[in-house]
């Protein structure tokens, strides 16, 4: 006598393997609607005195393209970045500038140190967010520079800490990515 | 490790090429993204009607997020309320015994200005608000501290107008869109308010420091006669702010002035109300392009 199947025998994190395929639609948008929304932030009901939230729609970026690597095309920072100049309230253009360098940077540093680990990847994470948040305030606009960047520790600290917290959510995003939508006929 | 010198990806032409034209077109992106910032950053305007459109497309998801934040707050509160409620309810009502009589004080002071108004013959003018609005959010992760609230060019919105809550002064309107509108928060670093000290006529000018406090610099230098403590309003000097409107109270001692703090803390504001400029005839004459110098 045969037993019965384990039901699960067919599946994997992703779904049933009998009949489904990944759902192309959210396959390829995902990561960038994801990132548009992280660049959304600043429509959320939070007026602090001074920055104290970490640049989310920089921070979705640099996890999609350090938990997956090859997803998000080099150029991809000038079409996400002209949509976060948008709601930023940085000078039109300086996050074209910022994220089309630090997905170059990524680009250079990772041909340097092939290898992928946590550490080094938070390593990385949290140079490029202290060079964009320092950058960014230089390039904020007229005033004084220094005092903008005297009122970044905080920020910087708290973004450079929620770093890896940043790469689970893409991570969890990503398992659901590629999960089997599509019914195949 | 080395980067390896040959860099293709395989031998398929397509891959090449592929991979080439990602890197260039990344490059041009950055060159492209350099040459629209130095246009913004010397036309601060350039982009603003971009700006504007897409704050009005995302400002009603904002909005239901406001509606939460003003109720959420509350809750808090109230909780916060019951701890400590013992020594709280002591300290209050000894406040509140020197609050009735500054009160007294007040209608006392109230009663004078009456009859010294009336005996000049002046208008007390106190003009209706354009519109009142909820702040949506704010720019809470750039050094630029700029607001978003939920009414714009179609409520009678204009760039320039003074924004207040109850407690005191906002900032004003930097840019508007159809239906929402920028407003440059007085922490912003490019917000300068002319104020005067509440008490008496010590004018400065407070000067946004972009991590939550305001810079008062005297605008006479000489000994400086601030205190912490004291209370700063609007001096209507400029014809933007109307005169009277509390702006900072002094909370460090600087040389030429003070370090202030905010007075409406605009993390605690959710409505706002939007006045219109006070004296619009000032502000075009200042704004204008100078003419050619008398001979």
């Amino acid at each position: 006598m045969i037993d019965e199947y384990n039901p699960r025998a067919r599946r994997d994190p992703f779904g049933s393997k009998i009949n489904r395929d990944h759902s192309p639609v959210i396959a390829s948008s995902l990561p960038w609607v994801t990132i548009m929304l992280g660049s959304l932030c600043p429509m959320l009901p939070i007026i602090p005195p001074a920055p104290l939230f970490p640049p989310a729609g920089f921070m979705m970026l640099l996890g999609w393209r350090l938990v997956r690597p090859g997803l998000l095309p080099p150029w991809a920072g000038c079409l996400l970045g002209a949509f976060d100049d948008l709601f930023s309230g940085q000078p039109f253009g300086c996050a074209i500038l910022l994220w089309s360098l630090s997905l170059l940077a990524i680009e250079a540093l990772e041909t340097r140190f092939p290898w992928r680990g946590f550490m080094q990847d938070w390593l990385v994470a949290a140079l490029l967010i202290a060079a964009y948040l320092v950058s960014g305030a230089i390039l904020a606009g007229n005033g004084s520079a220094a005092e903008r960047i005297v009122a970044l520790p905080p920020q910087l600290l708290l973004s450079v800490l929620l770093f890896p917290i940043f790469g689970r959510m893409v991570s969890t995003l990503d398992r659901f990515r590629l999960r089997r939508f599509r019914t195949v006929r | 490790m080395a980067p390896p010198a040959n860099r293709r990806p395989g031998f398929s032409r397509r891959a090449q090429y592929s991979l080439f034209t990602g890197y260039v077109v990344a490059a041009l992106g950055a060159v492209l993204g350099a040459g629209l910032l130095i246009l913004s950053l010397i036309k601060p305007d350039a982009f603003a009607g971009l700006r504007g459109a897409a704050s009005d497309v995302a400002a009603p998801v904002g909005e239901t997020g406001a509606v939460g934040r003003t109720e959420s707050q509350g809750i808090f509160e109230y909780l916060a309320g019951y701890i400590r409620a013992g020594s709280k309810n002591a300290q209050l009502r000894e406040e509140m015994e020197l609050a009735r009589i500054r009160l007294a004080e007040a209608q006392a002071i109230e009663q004078e200005n009456k009859r010294l108004k009336a005996l000049l013959a002046l208008d007390d003018g106190g003009t209706p608000p354009v519109a009142r609005a909820r702040l949506i959010g704010s720019t809470s992760s750039s050094t630029r501290r700029i607001a978003y609230i939920s009414v714009g060019a179609n409520d009678g919105i204009r760039v320039g107008m003074p924004v207040r809550s109850p407690r005191g002064l906002i900032g004003r309107v930097l840019e508007t869109g159809a239906e929402s509108a920028r407003v440059l928060l007085l922490t912003d670093g490019e917000s300068i308010v002319p104020v005067r000290r509440a008490k008496d006529n010590v004018v400065a000018f407070a000067e946004g420091r972009s991590d939550g406090t305001l810079r008062l610099r005297l605008v006479n230098l000489g000994i400086n006669p601030l205190q912490r403590g004291d209370v700063f309003v609007t001096s209507g000097a400029g014809g933007l702010f109307q005169p009277g409107v509390t702006v900072a109270v002094v909370s460090e001692i600087t040389k030429d002035g003070a370090i202030g703090r905010l007075l409406s803390d605009p993390a605690a504001t959710d409505f706002v109300v939007v006045d219109p400029i006070w004296q619009p005839e000032a502000v075009a004459v200042a704004n204008a392009p100078p003419k050619d110098p008398v001979p």
